[in-house]
């Protein structure tokens, strides 16, 4: 094979960007290669965004072939149609330009989850003991590896019919912290993952958990958000 | 759209039903053999609490699920929200139950 035929879709306000790329094909080629090939050596007005090009830093994640998939760790081989691939903007973003989207609804509600740590020590305090073998603590350690590329974000069917609620991403990391034995706002955190966005609008559809790149498991963490909150409805009556 | 309250509602109602459609399913096999009339059906009804209490929780927990269920397919698939889906979910749960309630009603004390 000579030639990869890829296909960008550009936008959102650029009807005569190139769309159809011919670029050469290599032995060893990730979706990411490929589109800094075009962006450096076709058209260097294609927008797109990465950073650490190793799978941590949660940049780089778009649509290929209608799949949510981090570009820098996906080879081309893998997903090629032929000789053909289409890739996209993240779906249930907004897209800034090309393959940039604005992330800011993924992080707020990030923050709108309670995803953020609720201390109660101070710096005179001792250092609090985490227990690995915990079993609150396992269920932490689960979910931490996420990198925030928002891949199960834009995998979510419920997202995408429902745009208020919170997500696969911003929900589990409200599990971790619900898990977490530093953390101190447990009420805080079960009545953020209740209210009109919350865990309780979750279909158990599962494409987070199927997409994940880091094989996290955001269907069981909410899951467990809905098994808290029900057992606080019982005992508190909210 | 969802929040926790209607969420336990919807599945509290679910958990209620279960039992109740295995029991509607099993009586309906029961009752159409040999043939199914309405003074058959209205001999076993009539008067009989029993059957007043199966039917009206029947009812009341179907007005409650439906309504919910409604809401979040109306939600998510047709983009309905605010006040008018709120409007929505409510005239479905009591158009349901008066549907039902009537029905209950007519086969006890009519």
């Amino acid at each position: 094979m000579q030639n990869l035929r890829v296909t960008i879709e550009r936008g959102p306000d650029q009807p005569n960007a190139q769309r159809e790329f011919d670029v050469p094909a290599q032995a060893n080629q990730t979706v990411l290669d490929v589109v800094s090939w075009i962006q450096q050596n076709a058209d260097p007005t294609l927008s797109y965004r990465f950073a650490c090009r190793v799978g941590m830093c949660g940049s780089c994640a778009m649509m290929v072939n209608g799949v949510p998939r981090w570009t820098c760790r996906t080879h081309i081989s893998k997903v090629l149609e032929g000789d053909s691939v289409t890739i996209g903007p993240l779906r249930n973003l907004p897209v800034i330009k090309d393959l940039a989207v604005d992330m800011d609804p993924f992080f707020d509600k990030w923050v709108a989850a309670e995803g953020v740590h609720h201390g109660a020590l101070t710096r005179d305090d001792p250092i609090a003991p985490v227990d690995p073998a915990e079993a609150a603590r396992g269920q932490a350690d689960a979910g931490i590896e996420c990198i925030n590329c928002s891949v199960c974000y834009a995998a979510c069917d419920t997202v995408t019919g429902n745009p208020d609620y919170l997500g696969p991403a911003a929900l589990q990391r409200a599990w971790t912290l619900l898990n977490d034995s530093k953390d101190s706002a447990r009420n805080a955190i079960l009545e953020a993952v209740s209210g009109v966005g919350g865990c309780h609008n979750c279909h158990s559809i599962g494409s987070c958990t199927a997409y994940c790149p880091n094989d996290l498991d955001p269907l069981s963490a909410i899951a467990g958000l809905k098994r808290e909150t029900a057992k606080s409805f019982f005992k508190r009556g909210r | 759209m969802l929040n926790l309250r209607l969420y336990m509602l919807q599945r509290l109602t679910a958990l209620l039903m279960a039992p109740l459609v295995l029991g509607h399913l099993a009586v309906m096999i029961y009752a159409i053999q040999g043939g199914l009339s309405a003074a058959e059906i209205l001999g076993r009804t009539q008067g009989s609490a029993l059957w007043f209490t199966f039917y009206g929780t029947f009812v009341v927990a179907v007005s409650i699920h439906g309504a919910i269920g409604l809401r979040s397919i109306l939600h998510e698939w047709a983009g309905l929200k605010g006040a008018l889906l709120e409007a929505v979910m409510w005239l479905a749960g009591i158009g349901l139950f008066i549907l039902g309630a009537r029905a209950v009603w007519a086969v006890t004390f009519a």
